[in-house]
């Protein structure tokens, strides 16, 4: 079963549910895997270390056109759909600019002249580390700058395997990355916040969710700091409340300086486990 | 003119409630939501809407199965892994496909086209404070950095025809293409953060994406009592790389009442410490050049 914490807005509290939901799983000495698939910002290992296993690296192919080969027929600039080749006939100017490809292949496949010639990119990696015998953390780590983490995304999650449990740390927002992620779980977590920004997020999440068809609940973080709103709408909408997390001054300190609540206080691992409980519930129901 | 950019790496640091202060607190300006996946500036700052413009994020393909030979050459050359073949027939997925266009070129049976995706929007206002751009993404679309760059430019012409000097932006959580479409032909990039590992961690990544583009930085730590120690590391590393750290702001409640009555935090408690602390951030950043 493959679980994404999610939310729309960041800072929410996906890290600290997925490794607080983790470490649950791992002491009940469950077959599970959290993979961090927030790419453009990865914290998991903020939080929790393993043993390094193997380190793979995601790129993508970038053409680059052989000006000496190139007849500038104007091929490949009409099939680009991503304005990523910059095309001078007058001036006989032909470059790709590799920051806007996205590796489609479509020049590649326009060229007659055989002057298109792919080169690989590097995007990021993907880090495997085992934390216990049957637990394992994958990491996603895109390079700074690269335009979409999605292809180093799709590696982490190919690379998690059919474990029992598999807990997807989420991008931010609806996009493609959040996409990328929430597409391929059998349930999702909606983690967020009771103001008007959390609200207003989750509406947006949600909303997102549902066209993918997929099943989900929500915990609402830092409880007690806002206001009930959120609270009013989840019952209109009927969708369930996993669990309300209270805002708690100490616990901020402990996850601030990289403790996981769940492994320090009896309360929050009794919290989590019931939340872990209830989730696989929900997902069978 | 000059273009100001609040960003953080890490959602959640308080981007949105500090570009609302500082809009707030005068000497009229533009202000852009570049957060377009999760726009929340609008909810502080209200602004009266003038005109809104629909937006599409591209398109995507499909095929119709009646044309369709089922000669599979759509989906050897498909990158996306968007095309499947299942139960006797091929079809798109639309979460996968990118819009290459690929796949209706090649088909031999022309049995494929591209149905364009609508349903975002940007809007230009007003506020009480100035003018303002934003944007919003709908659910599941793509292109969010496409999007970025209309607000920013729509925002840098309206700016024009108004005369005002100064635009603020809010930025979207990340490094990916909507921070860098926030982030490009900036003259100051404004990095909030909090005292955590993961606020430290994004921090530094999103300094070296400013690096990269050559815009200067400067840092807010935000929250910066909920864990002092941290807060005291991130100051040394602003030392260390000689980035000014303007300013401190507490945890208070009076910053969750301001959310909760979608007002600025220095209008809702004008003499809290955390109005104090962004008054003086707001004296640095617009006194001094």
């Amino acid at each position: 079963m493959k679980i994404a914490i999610a939310s729309g807005k960041g800072g929410t509290g996906k890290t600290f549910v997925s490794t607080n939901l983790f470490w649950v799983a791992a002491q009940q000495g469950a077959d599970c895997v959290l993979a961090d698939c927030d790419a453009e910002e990865p914290n998991v290992a903020e939080f929790l270390a393993g043993e390094e296993d193997r380190v793979e690296e995601v790129y993508q192919l970038v053409p680059v056109i052989d000006p000496g080969k190139c007849t500038f027929c104007g091929k490949c600039y009409e099939y680009c759909t991503y304005n990523a080749i910059l095309y001078l006939p007058e001036r006989k100017m032909i470059q790709v600019l590799p920051d806007l490809c996205h590796d489609c292949g479509a020049c590649s496949y326009a060229c007659q002249a055989g002057a298109i010639t792919e080169h690989p990119k590097l995007l990021g990696r993907v880090k495997q580390t085992t934390y216990a015998a049957s637990q394992q953390i994958i990491e996603g780590r895109a390079e700074v700058g690269v335009y979409s983490p999605v292809p180093v995304i799709t590696k982490t999650i190919h690379q998690t395997g059919e474990r029992e449990l598999v807990f997807l740390d989420s991008p931010p927002g609806i996009s493609c990355p959040f996409i990328a992620t929430v597409d391929r779980a059998d349930y999702v977590v909606l983690v967020t916040e009771p103001t008007p920004f959390g609200l207003h997020d989750l509406q947006l999440s949600a909303a997102t969710v549902r066209q993918l068809g997929k099943p989900f609940g929500v915990v609402v973080n830092r409880a007690g700091l806002g206001n009930n709103e959120i609270y009013q709408w989840l019952e209109q909408e009927s969708i369930p409340l996993l669990l309300k997390i209270p805002f708690d001054r100490e616990v901020a300190r402990i996850y601030a300086e990289g403790g996981l609540p769940a492994a320090v206080d009896d309360s929050y691992r009794e919290m989590f486990s019931r939340l872990l409980t209830l989730i696989v519930k929900q997902r069978i129901s | 003119m000059r273009q100001i950019v609040i960003i953080s790496g890490k959602g959640g640091t308080g981007k949105t409630s500090l570009s609302a202060a500082l809009a707030t607190m005068g000497g009229q300006l533009m202000v852009a939501d570049c957060d377009v996946d999760a726009a929340n500036l609008h909810l502080l700052l209200e602004p009266t809407d003038h005109s809104k413009h629909p937006f599409s994020t591209g398109s995507k393909a499909v095929i119709d199965q009646q044309l369709c030979t089922q000669c599979g050459a759509c989906m050897d050359a498909c990158r996306f892994d968007a095309i499947r073949y299942h139960e006797d027939r091929y079809t798109i997925s639309d979460t996968s496909c990118d819009g290459c266009r690929l796949c209706m070129r090649i088909c031999p049976a022309d049995a494929i086209s591209m149905i364009e995706s609508n349903g975002s929007y940007w809007t230009t206002g007003t506020f009480r404070n100035g003018w303002m751009v934003h944007a919003r993404l709908a659910p599941g679309e793509e292109n969010s950095g496409k999007l970025v760059n209309v607000v920013r430019e729509q925002s840098r012409q309206l700016s024009e025809r108004m005369g005002l000097e100064t635009i603020l932006i809010d930025g979207p959580p990340g490094t990916g293409c909507p921070a860098i479409s926030a982030m490009s032909g900036t003259d100051l990039a404004l990095l909030v953060t909090e005292p955590s590992r993961s606020g430290f961690h994004d921090l530094r990544r999103v300094k070296q994406l400013a690096d990269g583009f050559g815009i200067p930085s400067v840092v807010v730590i935000n929250k910066y009592d909920l864990n002092e120690q941290v807060a005291a590391e991130i100051a040394a590393w602003c030392r260390s790389e000689k980035i000014p750290l303007i300013g401190r702001i507490p945890f208070e409640p009076a910053v969750v009442e301001a959310m909760l009555q979608c007002r600025t935090v220095v209008e809702w408690a004008p003499r809290s410490a955390a109005a104090g602390e962004i008054a003086a951030i707001h004296r640095q950043i617009f006194q001094s050049k």
